[in-house]
């Protein structure tokens, strides 16, 4: 074979060398190196990469940043406003909110990205399935996609939650439990229509294996959709957060979570405007930032917006 | 010619069929079956063109996918290079699959489009883990490139970055860069401008000459089908109905089915003497195939055998073969 190889092409003539040294297949990389020199291009993106990794090194070096402890209480500032001393002012058991803030950030981050990661993977993973397999595999878990799918979000995971009880780990489960239909959903009806392409049936005339055509034909192709579900579910995971928390059956006090701090100050939102709004603020600038960043990430993925 | 009669056939199909289950109810039990493909035999010689021809719906696509196993047969015998193709499995087939390709139709749906120009190409080598090193597979795509007419400076584009007739081109460089000696071309320039249509025909000619593989050669036109084939199949609903050397089909055309079409190809006198053959009807469901002969419900010659009895295909003369009871007793247009 090797040798008919060369027999035949050697009659045809030789390419130039520098075509590929100087010209542009050296420069090339591969997909995802490629993506990422797109994305680079995109100034606001790169931005909210920027806040977001600040965003996830407080939540990691909370203790290091926060100038009190978040529990403890002083009595001689309670509902304080803004000062030197308690730049954001304190809670009505006087402590500091900033610190409460920084310490609440664990909170939402980890559940966001935990809660929307796992969420993603299994989501992915049993709608791919589905898709590529179809018949009788498609048909259970569709099904079951239909019955997590029967009940509204929030109902959903408060029964989870009054069932199992309180607690991070809890609130973890029912987000997880809420989120990975979606994923599956898209993902499912993505690779339906992916797996009849021309692409995959060449790859598979070639012999590729399954692995194969699922690497290298379905999941490049599906990123972008992975991409948006994530992007999106994530400040959706943390919004779910703050709404189950404010609604007093999420994070308990005295852990702060941005969600039952806003909980706890709509008491005094008259007397004490700022007590709501920074919490409110860092879990605005969190989510537009996740918004951004997804957007900016999926059109990087996709060739064809190559400017 | 005579040379390419002693050797042995590089494909040999047998009584192929693949029927596609359709429901007919809920509740219901009774099973019914669309015969996309019924009953094909042929055999194809090495560095031979096999012109596959037919209107839309007869089954010409299903018949090169089922042969490259691209969709499972539902029965019937491929046997490549005496080998049985039907039988093989895992890295036996994988290995056999080097040597069958296959290019499609629709230029916009056949190359993925988050792989650059480079990597498609490569993608064959690549599952065949043909060669251990980058540049080795490099340097392969990029002949591949110059063989097929595309500069090798478009490595790292994207396909949507080219038109149509150069998306032709890259399909046809992933099809040949392994060196196959079978390729199913799948109406390949069915897709493309009528002026690009024939370098891409000519291209597909070339490489015939210079790399020696067989084409089967799926089209709805038969110019196209006349220019590029040696020999020449007909297919109606499924069943071959007339196959034979491409000068002697459009020279002889025994079928009635056969005549018909070719009284269609549009020609370029003005007052020209010959009269074309309309058929009536519609095609029928290939669900509910028609008893007897397939085509006398659409037929001008129908007797009252054909309503009844099927046609065998069979040779009327040098390689020429006929499924009609009244092979070569019709005449054009009567």
């Amino acid at each position: 074979m090797s040798k008919k190889v060369f027999g035949f092409f050697n009659k045809q003539k030789e390419y130039e060398k520098e075509v590929l040294e100087n010209g542009t297949a050296a420069r090339y990389s591969g997909f995802y190196a490629d993506s990422f020199k797109r994305l680079k291009k995109n100034k606001m993106a790169m931005f909210c990469a920027i806040v977001l990794i600040l965003i996830i090194l407080v939540a990691i070096f909370a203790p290091l940043l926060a100038p009190y402890d978040p529990t403890y209480q002083d009595y001689s500032a309670v509902l304080a406003s803004p000062s030197l001393a308690h730049p954001f002012g304190t809670d009505e058991y006087g402590r500091d909110i900033l610190s409460r803030i920084i310490y609440g950030s664990r909170v939402s981050i980890s559940i966001g990205i935990v809660a929307q990661v796992v969420a993603s993977l299994v989501g992915v993973t049993l709608g791919a399935v589905a898709g590529y397999y179809g018949g009788v595999v498609d048909s259970i878990i569709s099904r079951i996609m239909e019955i997590f799918q029967a009940f509204p979000d929030l109902i959903f995971a408060m029964a989870i939650m009054t069932f199992m009880g309180k607690g991070v780990l809890n609130l973890f489960i029912a987000l997880r439990l809420l989120t990975w239909v979606r994923t599956a959903r898209m993902i499912r009806g993505s690779v339906m229509q992916l797996k009849e392409k021309e692409y995959i049936e060449a790859s598979r005339a070639n012999g590729a294996s399954t692995f194969w055509i699922i690497t290298k034909g379905l999941i490049p192709n599906c990123l972008s959709t992975i991409i948006v579900m994530v992007t999106l579910g994530i400040p959706n995971a943390i919004m779910y957060e703050a709404s189950l928390s404010f609604l007093g059956i999420g994070i308990q006090p005295p852990t702060p979570s941005w969600g039952n701090m806003i909980s706890a100050a709509q008491t005094f939102i008259s007397y004490r405007p700022v007590y709501s709004i920074m919490p409110g603020i860092a879990i605005m600038i969190t989510v537009i930032a996740f918004n951004i960043f997804g957007d900016g990430l999926r059109d990087a993925l996709d060739p064809k917006l190559k400017s | 010619m005579n040379e390419k009669m002693s050797q042995a056939p590089l494909l040999e199909v047998k009584h192929l069929r693949k029927l596609f289950p359709a429901k007919s109810g809920f509740l219901s039990k009774e099973k019914t079956f669309i015969k996309a493909v019924d009953d094909v035999s042929f055999t194809l010689m090495p560095r031979e063109t096999l012109g596959v021809v037919g209107e839309s719906g007869c089954g010409k696509s299903t018949m090169g996918r089922s042969v490259l196993r691209l969709i499972q047969p539902t029965s019937g015998e491929i046997l490549y290079k005496g080998q049985d193709f039907m039988k093989l499995s895992g890295a036996d087939l994988r290995r056999v699959r080097s040597e069958m390709q296959i290019i499609f139709q629709d230029p916009y749906a056949s190359l993925n489009p988050r792989m650059t120009v480079g990597e498609i190409i490569a993608e064959p080598l690549n599952i065949q883990k043909k060669y251990s090193s980058k540049e080795e597979t490099r340097d392969h795509v990029v002949k591949a490139m110059e063989v097929v007419g595309l500069n090798p400076k478009y490595y790292t584009r994207y396909p949507h970055e080219f038109s149509g007739g150069q998306r032709q081109r890259i399909g046809i460089a992933r099809a040949i860069v392994l060196e196959p000696s079978l390729i199913v071309c799948d109406e390949p320039v069915s897709a493309l401008d009528v002026s690009i249509q024939s370098q891409v025909l000519n291209l597909l000619k070339d490489l015939q000459s210079s790399m020696g593989m067989a084409y089967i050669f799926i089209s709805h036109n038969l110019s196209v089908i006349k220019h590029i084939s040696d020999r020449v199949m007909v297919m109606y609903l499924g069943h071959v109905v007339e196959m034979a050397k491409k000068t002697e089909l459009f020279s002889n055309p025994s079928h009635p089915y056969t005549q018909a079409l070719m009284s269609a190809i549009p020609l370029p006198e003005r007052h020209s003497k010959r009269k074309k053959i309309i058929l009536q009807g519609d095609l029928p469901s290939p669900a509910n195939p028609p008893s007897g002969c397939i085509f006398h419900t659409r037929c001008f010659m129908a007797q009252e055998i054909c309503s009844t009895q099927k046609p065998e295909l069979k040779d009327i003369g040098g390689g020429h073969y006929c499924a009609c009871h009244f092979c070569g007793k019709c005449q054009q247009g009567e």
